[in-house]
């Protein structure tokens, strides 16, 4: 079966900046120690499709957000972002690439000393200088109603529930209008209302803003309500990728009991 | 090398009895990584030096942080140095009276106690009480913000957090301990004054007159500003403990504890240097 990897690699998909997909990862290797988490993942994105990672606890699904997103190098293979090979680039340099990408934190990683709105304003205080106080008011609410969360702008992380932080996390992630959004269990330790609320909240901004989407989670529901594909890994591979039906008709023993027990 | 092996190497406690009955190639293979995560901890404050240099020399710059830091680090630590620079004082004055009067030198009482104050004991006593409260506090509160991810956020957010957290709190300890160090050095001067004016009365202008008697520029300023040096030790040991920090509430608290030993120790340790290089310097 060709994966959309294959497809996005095939000669003439590989051009740098426009037509390359919007994240590109190619044979990635990462080791902690000696416990090898990622062991040869390829896997690509393009613009407003919606990949899940999906796999047990412990398979590397969190360490590939965070090679995607520099936050950790990789021992060897590529991360490409709009075809611009990102793998060991330099902190400056680095954050021009961030400013294209939001990423939502398994646990929101909400600043604690500032209130929900300042939490959403920090990335425009610190990368659009040029807005005025009043404007990036604005922003901030219109991004907070986004998220369902405008009527909590003062209130401290500590003092709203881990739903909303989730809301308030994704609502910073948009803050810089990402052109890449990297989720990381956005539904983990919600109950299932919630889960189906931020669901919901993931697909409307995904219509809405038309991103590339990365969406790590154990979440099997989930990933079929929001992903256009599923990539499941195991032991720092790629198993299997492509839609739900396709994982469905996958005879891999493990593919087949992932499925039944989710 | 982690935090327990360099307090382990720092505290330099003397061979346990039974330890010596260890083998040798135990004993060796254990001073050799010893000595090897001593030289790794160094490499990487060296590393990380360079980083937060890099960042703090370019643009954007973090004015906001930095005012907010200043005060932070000054306003904040303002109480607690004069406090202790007014004790030192009071100590000075009491212990120096008796033992002056002793060699029938007590007209030198003021210029005693203004020279302790202002060379040695006010700058080392204001490092020693910013590396408590403020190395704590940024020990703490950076290692706090990397369990939980938000220096990551910080940097996911395209945000230098180099810049944005360690090059402040650093740029702010430096700037602020030459500053703290003069009001610890008039509050120690003042309650010298009061403790010796209470026993024999004496006009506070009479006091500082013979205090600064021949007194020249090498002898206040240099020894006031070694004390910016006390700051960078202070800002960079404390983010660079906090920045690195791995395990949860036990590392926050390992953390925080880490970067007081930590800068105390090299405060007093960079304070024999400095008092050398002043002496040679400034004869």
């Amino acid at each position: 079966m060709a994966t959309a990897y294959d497809i996005a690699m095939k000669p003439g998909n590989i051009e740098e900046g426009g037509s390359a997909p919007a994240v590109t990862v190619e044979n990635l290797h990462k080791s902690f120690e000696s416990q090898k988490v990622l062991n040869g993942i390829s896997l690509s994105v393009s613009r407003g499709e919606t990949l899940a990672v999906l796999g047990r606890s412990g398979t590397g699904k969190s360490v590939l957000l965070r090679l995607i997103i520099g936050l950790e190098k990789p021992d060897s293979g590529s991360v490409r972002i709009h075809g611009q090979e990102t793998a060991g680039m330099a902190l400056d340099r680095m954050g021009e690439i961030r400013k294209k990408m939001g990423f939502l934190f398994q646990h929101a990683a909400l600043y604690d000393s500032l209130t929900v709105a300042e939490n959403v304003a920090f990335p425009l205080e610190h990368h659009r200088r040029d807005m005025s106080k009043a404007e990036r008011g604005d922003r901030v609410k219109h991004l907070l109603a986004e998220v369902g969360m405008e009527g909590n702008l003062d209130k401290m992380p500590s003092d709203i529930s881990g739903g909303m932080q989730k809301r308030v996390g994704l609502a910073r992630a948009l803050a810089l209008e990402p052109e890449i959004l990297l989720l990381d269990e956005p539904t983990a330790g919600l109950d299932p209302i919630s889960s189906g609320e931020i669901d919901d909240l993931v697909l409307k901004l995904q219509r809405e803003h038309q991103m590339a989407s990365i969406v790590v989670t154990h979440d099997l529901h989930s990933a079929k309500t929001i992903a256009d594909r599923l990539a499941l890994l195991n032991e720092g591979k790629v198993v299997i990728e492509g839609s739900f039906a396709e994982l469905q008709q996958c005879d891999i023993g493990f593919v087949q009991e992932f499925l039944k027990q989710s | 090398m982690s935090d327990r092996e360099f307090t382990s190497v720092a505290g330099m406690s003397p061979p346990l009895p039974e330890q010596r009955a260890v083998p040798m190639p135990s004993v060796l293979s254990s001073a050799t990584g010893l000595a090897g995560g001593f030289f790794e901890w160094f490499g990487n404050l060296g590393i990380f030096s360079w980083q937060v240099l890099r960042a703090a020399v370019t643009p954007p710059f973090e004015w906001r942080e930095l005012i907010r830091q200043l005060d932070d680090v000054g306003s904040k630590s303002l109480p607690l140095v004069a406090l202790a620079g007014a004790a030192i004082g009071a100590v000075l004055s009491m212990e120096a009276r008796s033992s002056l009067t002793r060699f029938g030198a007590k007209s030198m009482l003021p210029s005693a106690i203004v020279y302790s104050v202002v060379l040695e004991m006010g700058p080392i006593i204001t490092g020693l009480v910013v590396s408590g409260r403020v190395g704590a506090g940024i020990g703490a509160e950076l290692a706090s913000m990397k369990v939980t991810e938000q220096i990551d956020a910080i940097e996911a957010s395209a945000i230098n957090p180099y810049r944005l957290l360690a090059a402040t709190r650093i740029l702010a300890c430096i700037l602020m301990l030459p500053l703290l160090t003069l009001a610890a050095d008039a509050c120690g001067v003042l309650m010298g004054w009061l403790t010796q004016t209470l026993a024999e009365p004496q006009s506070l202008r009479q006091f500082i007159d013979n205090g600064f008697r021949g007194a020249t520029f090498n002898d206040l300023l240099p020894p006031t500003f070694k004390t910016a040096v006390f700051g960078l030790i202070i800002g960079l040991i404390a983010c660079f403990q906090g920045m690195r920090t791995r395990g949860g509430a036990e590392g926050v608290g390992r953390a925080a504890t880490n970067s007081v030993v930590l800068a105390s120790l090299f405060v007093i340790l960079a304070d024999v240097v400095l008092v050398k290089f002043i002496l040679v310097v400034f004869p």
